[in-house]
């Protein structure tokens, strides 16, 4: 009753008739839209006169079709999903609800939520423009089996040393690769040892800290593994990277628990069981991927949008609706409370694998988006190529990289 | 009466209109819009309007931009070495399709052509599932005649990554080739065919063996037509984007500078970094760099072109 009021009260406020069924757009990207579709039908129980339409487009394609349609101010859906590499930038520009104003008061919510989320879809001048619907705890992936003919002992892995000399013993003995790209390595170390409250590439007072020792040591141990000739130099995403799952051709690979439901659901799943997860050596988490909901201000039907939003990301019931849809690991508290999350995962070979990436999730520290985050990731990206292709020297790369970085920003 | 002097006055203006219609709103507005553009300073994610006055500050920012000149420098490399392969190639070939197999001429052009009109998309996917590291065809034939005794000393012996920032030029440059040699080929064939015969008889009877009847007749007489395939070659090189975003995966291209072209680093400014005011200064510098490069290739191949000599 007092839900129906306050939905009454806000769509007075907008000055909006319930009067039929409304139709509320929203933009969504796969497999996002897979558990938007079961949340929806449990929307529909509590709003029936709501039809919820989905404007699905590829990742890619989704988020550019988004900056166009908020470069013109046309076109935009009632409520727009955006992916935790896009959320910084949208939230420096001017296109979406600032939902700690009223009437949303986002700010009741935030407490229940995976507390580093509200830092990355938070502006810099404090504007807070999207809810989080799942998260990406970093997770580290192996093969049992290829490790056990190696006689590899996982706890071994747990320090990058450690993980190298490994690397060696898997490539000697198997013959399989330790990871598919060098790259990563380097990159779960930048994004795990940033200092809470900051920006991966920029301190708390704006200035470019790539060629800091976060970003060498990071790109030594990256060099270190392609010179010993222990990546397959496959880069993510590609048919080579299914392949090399589907062929036990590599033996570990650091990523977000989401890619367990997609090595289950079509990458590969002839590995079923031979699988397991650890949390990231040396002590570090970090956040590797997650996904996100907000409202153009352009959008006709705030009021009803912020009720799905809110209904997707704040109630239980929906965000348990996705974990079981997609396995999409829920942002909100309450919901890693589950009794799914004790459930042994088959595919992992029984392991409690959801215990442990809630325990990494809590301890992950929350970042600051800055503004030229995104180029900034690009220019690093480029350094990276340079030193592990073409033989840069790493100080160099990374000098260069900070140069290119700070001519940006105008 | 009136009625149909207004017929006989706009009716042509009308019929027309479709065209000048759709030409202002998708040709001669972007355009300009661009061009406006390009003296400005805009976020498109702040929303229409938003946009700052800087002056000639994109123009200055892309011209000392060494991310800019990286992707010139891989241009024009590209535009080399897919470029004149394509001609050195094509001109013979025609030649020899000409002059030998001129009974099966519409056959083995059509074969020829059709790179040409599949979509770009569809052959970088294909050329993706070739070049493959570990399985792809390309690395096993390499590894197959590394056995071979003589030919083996001069291949790698582990698999080549044709997707590393310093390979990926080559694999593109074979894509680019492969699919633009066939039109080319068509081009040089249809100016060919329209060299008189006689010229060739007149050779014959004095003795012209069929080498010199080519060095000496057919290619002369085809610099007009050199002056257009070039120049088509040249403006399709400059602004060359889909290879190399679908064969780069699109987003993957950051992690491999070495292909990354003008146009593509003129998109991702665009979309990836959201300026859009450098972006169209960028398209502004390419369009002026192309125009210096038609004029050279007006200086050499032009005037036969016109006609002159």
């Amino acid at each position: 009753m007092k839900q129906i009021l306050s939905l009454l009260a806000l769509l007075l406020l907008f000055g909006l008739g319930l009067a039929q069924k409304t139709t509320l757009t929203v933009g969504v990207f796969p497999n996002l839209d897979d558990a938007l579709k079961s949340q929806i039908q449990l929307f529909n129980k509590k709003y029936p006169d709501v039809e919820v339409k989905l404007v699905i487009q590829q990742y890619a394609d989704h988020h550019n079709a988004l900056t166009t349609a908020l470069a013109t101010g046309q076109g935009l859906p009632d409520v727009a999903a955006i992916e935790i590499g896009f959320v910084g930038r949208f939230a420096e520009g001017q296109g979406f609800e600032d939902l700690n104003k009223a009437p949303y008061n986002a700010g009741q919510y935030k407490r229940l939520f995976t507390p580093y989320t509200i830092a990355q879809a938070t502006a810099s001048d404090g504007r807070f423009i999207a809810m989080p619907v799942d998260i990406g705890p970093g997770t580290f992936f192996y093969r049992v089996d290829i490790l056990q003919k190696a006689g590899v002992d996982p706890k071994n892995m747990m320090t990058w040393p450690g993980y190298i000399a490994a690397g060696r013993k898997i490539k000697a003995t198997t013959g399989a690769f330790l990871i598919a790209d060098a790259a990563d390595v380097a990159w779960i170390n930048i994004f795990a040892t940033t200092p809470a409250n900051t920006s991966p590439y920029f301190d708390a007072q704006g200035k470019v800290i790539v060629d800091s020792p976060r970003f060498v040591r990071a790109f030594e141990l990256a060099k270190n593994i392609r010179a010993a000739g222990l990546d397959a130099r496959v880069g993510a995403w590609t048919n080579e990277w299914y392949d090399a799952f589907k062929k036990g051709t590599v033996a570990t690979q650091f990523s977000g628990a989401w890619l367990q439901g997609h090595l289950q659901n079509w990458m590969a799943p002839e590995t079923k069981g031979l699988w397991r997860v650890q949390q990231l050596p040396e002590g570090m988490y970090a956040s590797w991927g997650g996904s996100f909901y907000a409202i153009p201000t352009t959008s006709k039907n705030k009021a009803l949008a912020w009720e799905l939003i809110k209904f997707v990301t704040t109630t239980r019931e929906a965000q348990v609706a996705a974990f079981k849809a997609i396995g999409a690991f829920p942002s909100l508290l309450s919901a890693q409370e589950d009794p799914s999350f004790n459930e042994p995962i088959e595919f992992l070979g029984g392991q409690q694998a959801r215990l442990l990436w809630r325990d990494a999730a809590r301890r992950v520290k929350p970042l600051r988006a800055n503004k030229y985050d995104r180029i900034a990731n690009e220019i690093v990206t480029q350094a990276l190529s340079q030193v592990l292709d073409e033989g840069k020297d790493i100080q160099a790369a990374l000098t260069e990289a900070k140069r290119l970085i700070e001519r940006r920003m105008r | 009466m009136r009625w149909s002097g207004f017929q006989r006055r706009y009716a042509p203006y009308i019929f027309v209109s479709p065209f000048f219609i759709l030409f202002l709103i998708f040709g001669l507005y972007p355009t300009l819009f661009s061009l406006y553009m390009s003296f400005q300073a805009w976020t498109p994610s702040d929303g229409w309007g938003r946009w700052k006055y800087v002056g000639l500050e994109n123009y200055t920012f892309t011209l000392t931009d060494p991310m800019f000149w990286r992707s010139m420098w891989n241009t024009i490399w590209l535009g080399v070495f897919s470029g004149i392969p394509q001609h050195l190639i094509a001109i013979p070939l025609a030649f020899v399709i000409h002059m030998v197999l001129s009974r099966f001429k519409t056959f083995v052009t059509a074969v020829y052509f059709l790179p040409y009109i599949t979509s770009s998309v569809a052959i970088a996917l294909i050329f993706n599932t070739l070049f493959a590291t570990n399985n792809g065809v390309i690395n096993l034939v390499i590894a197959h005649l590394n056995t071979w005794p003589l030919l083996g000393a001069l291949l790698p012996d582990q698999n080549i990554n044709w997707f590393t920032s310093a390979n990926i030029k080559y694999a593109l440059a074979l894509v680019v080739i492969w699919q633009f040699t066939g039109w080319n080929t068509l081009l040089y064939l249809s100016a060919i065919q329209a060299i008189p015969k006689d010229l060739y008889e007149a050779a014959a009877v004095d003795g012209a063996t069929r080498a010199q009847q080519f060095r000496y007749i057919t290619l002369p007489l085809l610099r007009p037509m050199m002056f257009f395939a070039v120049s088509l070659t040249i403006i399709g090189n400059m602004q060359l984007f889909e290879q190399p975003f679908v064969l780069l995966n699109g987003g993957a291209s950051a992690a491999t500078p070495g292909g990354q072209t003008a146009t593509m680093y003129m998109y991702r400014t665009a979309f990836e970094w959201l300026e859009m005011g450098t972006a169209a200064s960028i398209a502004w510098i390419l369009f002026v760099f192309i125009g210096i490069l038609t004029y050279l290739n007006n200086l050499i191949f032009g005037r036969a072109a016109r006609g002159g000599d």
